[in-house]
């Protein structure tokens, strides 16, 4: 799954890192890829062999804000050591090849390491018309099918590749889907969030880089390591939750205490993603740390999942409305059967007749 | 469909449509009850007794002398019950959230471990009752299949609202969606099932008791 | 202000359950000399909770930097064997933060790959044979 060349322990030397340079490359490594750190040995023995990787990076409807996550996150980092290891052989934002010579980079990477190449995709597809998004006039659909033909595996970054994200909003005008809805026949892991965190964007290609595989998924296609939990399961406000302690608004006595968002709509209790313990910022923050509710942008649906500010247990549909519809419907349905009553109440009456003793005598 | 849009119908459409149903089912049944009306009573009271009908309604909710001894499974079980489900019910701060999405009231909600301990006594309590109600001849004679379809519908509710905070089982959104959908299920088939009485008991009660005083059995 | 707020009066609890972890791997320690490496990135703290723990284990007599890759340092805690391992990268930023339970942490320690190259580099400087590569 790589390239030939010299390994990356191998690299590394080249540049000057000393064996324990590299063992703490590695102890980061593993907290990147939210490894346990008794798993540094197996990480340093793996890169000893591993070999540069060779990524194709297409974008397609996004915003660019998964590449900017991803670049403009510190640097030099380890992010930038990661990115350092692999080949990026074809990015469009990033390269600095245009036009001709940019399509000919692609075509050539993926024949050079056909069959081996990681294919990073960031943005939705759409199915509508397929002039919505084109890239050197290849539709986005030929483009993905076209380069992932003979890549290893494909890398879905931020909810639009993953799960469609806001270009699928309703109504979704450009008919937008993700990766996995058109690649069926390779491995697609969901790299999902809205900017997804950078590190978790380089862990699981750190990974890919260490082990030269993807790591174990859910059912969404997500690296468990990183989405195995909510954020509501991590969150450091947590105690608060269950001592029934909440902020009601954005600058109570509760929001300077710090105490749980959930009453200011945090959708943390239904979100995977690994915020609340790698945080953002080389881990300075959160959202929640710095006092605002999660809005759930790494699961899928997020974007229609009603309104970021309500409550997770308070209603989102019309249901206002549709009680009054229902009150007034039940007041004149009741006031039917009200009178229904009253009537045939009357025609029982109306139809009494009085029995007299003489009447019974009569009928002896 | 995944967990979170079906959660998010549950919460919307799914949550406005039980809401109608209920709505207007609770209306058209209080009027049907209350339009029936009685026959106007000719005799002279037996007694004045004011206040029979009120007092009725705290002395039906207790034990009469000597039956407690003879049934304390029903009386207890139903106590544990019915305390256990208004604690659940009322007092969890995401169900209070949702009452002021409605109607804009609100008012404080007790800690989580509290509102566990009390939603796992009101499911054992149900699971006691049930098992009365089998075994006891005289309560399965009496028991039909409406009474066995409410107490399905109320267990679930409970049952899923618990699975759901302990993320057991299936993950915690799932649950949750399952969990509203239940409720939904409960709010449709209220009005039009035995467990009217939620709305109805206490009327019952005071007319009960009324009409009793007039009869010259004042409680 | 500070990015989170803290409440005075209220304690989090979540630096407990860790400080009963590093005692484990203490007595883990003087037993069978495992050591024991936590990655505190992977733990829900709030600043308050760090706080706390730091608090807790306090400094004692070592105070490292290595500089390997950005400057990390290797800091004692007032418990013996506990040691506060971060990692920076040559802007200072962190990148990972550990606790390590060890007699001496293994960043400290000289790589014998590293040792092998010195003596290689060493005996080239001096003119003498080299004999232990490899
Ligand atoms: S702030 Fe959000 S994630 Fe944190 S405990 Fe409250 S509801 Fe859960």
């Amino acid at each position: 799954m790589a390239i030939d060349g010299p390994t990356i322990a191998e690299v590394l030397r080249q540049q000057g890192i000393s064996r324990r340079g590299f063992l703490k490359f590695c102890a980061t490594t593993a907290s990147l890829m939210a490894l346990p750190p008794s798993m540094v040995p197996a990480i340093a023995a793996a890169l000893e062999n591993a070999r540069r990787p060779s990524v194709i990076w297409l974008s397609f409807q996004e915003c660019t804000g998964c590449t900017e996550s991803l670049t403009r996150s510190h640097s030099p980092s380890i992010e930038a050591l990661i990115l350092e290891q692999i080949s990026l052989d074809y990015h469009h934002t990033l390269q600095a090849a245009s036009g001709t010579a940019a399509e000919a980079a692609r075509k050539a990477a993926m024949q050079e390491n056909a069959g081996k190449y990681l294919l990073v995709v960031d943005g939705s597809i759409p199915l509508g018309n397929a002039g919505f998004s084109t890239i050197a006039g290849i539709s986005n659909l030929d483009m993905l099918k076209e380069t992932a033909a003979g890549a290893a595996a494909v890398i879905a970054v931020g909810t639009c590749a993953a799960y469609g994200g806001i270009p699928a909003a309703q109504p979704n005008p450009t008919g937008a889907v993700p990766v996995s809805a058109i690649i069926k026949d390779k491995p697609v892991l969901n790299v999902p969030g809205c900017p997804p965190i950078p590190v978790v964007i380089t862990g699981v290609l750190a990974h890919f880089l260490t082990f030269g595989s993807l790591p174990e998924l859910d059912a969404l296609g997500r690296p468990k390591t990183f989405y195995g939990e909510t954020i509501h399961d991590r969150c450091y406000r947590r105690p608060f939750y269950d001592q029934g302690k909440f902020a009601e608004t954005f600058d109570d006595e509760g929001a300077r205490k710090g105490w749980c968002l959930f009453k200011l709509g945090c959708k943390g209790p239904v979100t995977y993603n690994a915020c609340a313990t790698t945080k953002w910022n080389q881990g300075v923050s959160f959202p929640i740390q710095s006092g605002h509710g999660c809005i759930g942008c790494s699961e899928p649906g997020f974007w229609d999942a009603g309104p970021f500010y309500k409550a997770l247990s308070m209603p989102i549909g019309p249901a206002k409305a549709a009680v009054g519809a229902a009150v007034v419907a039940g007041l004149a349905a009741g006031s039917a059967v009200a009178l229904r009553n009253r009537s045939a109440k009357k025609s029982a009456q109306a139809a009494h007749q009085k029995v007299t003793v003489a009447d019974l005598e009569k009928s002896k | 469909m995944s967990a979170l849009e079906l959660l998010t119908w549950a919460r919307g459409t799914g949550l406005s449509l039980a809401l109608v149903i209920f709505v207007f089912g609770i209306l058209l049944r209080l009027f049907e009850i209350f339009s029936l009306g009685r026959k106007a009573d000719l005799s002279r009271a037996r007694d004045t007794s004011p206040g029979s009908g009120w007092r009725t309604i705290v002395r039906r909710s207790l034990p009469p002398p000597g039956l407690f001894k003879r049934s304390p499974v029903t009386y207890i079980g139903g106590y544990v019950f019915h305390i256990g489900f208004a604690i659940t019910l009322l007092f969890f701060v995401p169900h209070i959230e949702l009452v002021r999405g409605l109607t804009g009231l609100s008012w404080p909600g007790l800690p989580m471990q509290v509102v566990d301990i009390a939603a796992v006594a009101a499911i054992l309590a149900l699971f006691v009752v049930l098992a009365s109600r089998l075994t006891n001849p005289v309560k399965r004679f009496l028991s039909g299949a409406q009474d066995y379809f409410a107490w399905l519908l109320t267990l679930l509710p409970l049952l899923t609202g618990y699975l759901a905070f302990h993320h057991v089982i299936v993950d915690y959104t799932l649950m949750l969606a399952l969990h509203i959908l239940s409720v939904e299920l409960l709010l449709v088939a209220l009005p039009f099932t035995k467990l009217f009485h939620t709305v109805s008991v206490f009327v019952s009660r005071w007319y009960n008791g009324d009409i009793f005083g007039r009869k010259g059995v004042a409680s | 202000m500070p990015s989170t707020p803290a409440d005075d009066n209220v304690w989090r609890g979540n630096a407990l359950p860790l400080l009963n972890e590093i005692r484990h791997a203490l007595e883990r320690l003087l037993a069978t000399g495992e050591t024991t490496v936590i990655d505190l990135g992977a733990l829900p703290m709030g600043a308050q909770d760090e706080a706390e723990l730091l608090d807790a284990l306090g400094t004692g007599e070592v105070d490292a930097t290595v500089d390997a890759g950005g400057p990390s340092s290797v800091r004692e805690t007032a418990f013996h064997g506990v040691w506060r391992v971060t990692h920076r990268n040559e802007a200072g930023e962190t990148q990972a933060r550990f606790i390590e339970i060890a007699f001496v942490p293994e960043l400290l320690m000289s790589q014998r790959e590293d040792v092998t190259d010195s003596s290689n580099a060493l005996s080239k400087r001096l003119g003498v044979e080299q004999n232990i590569r490899k």
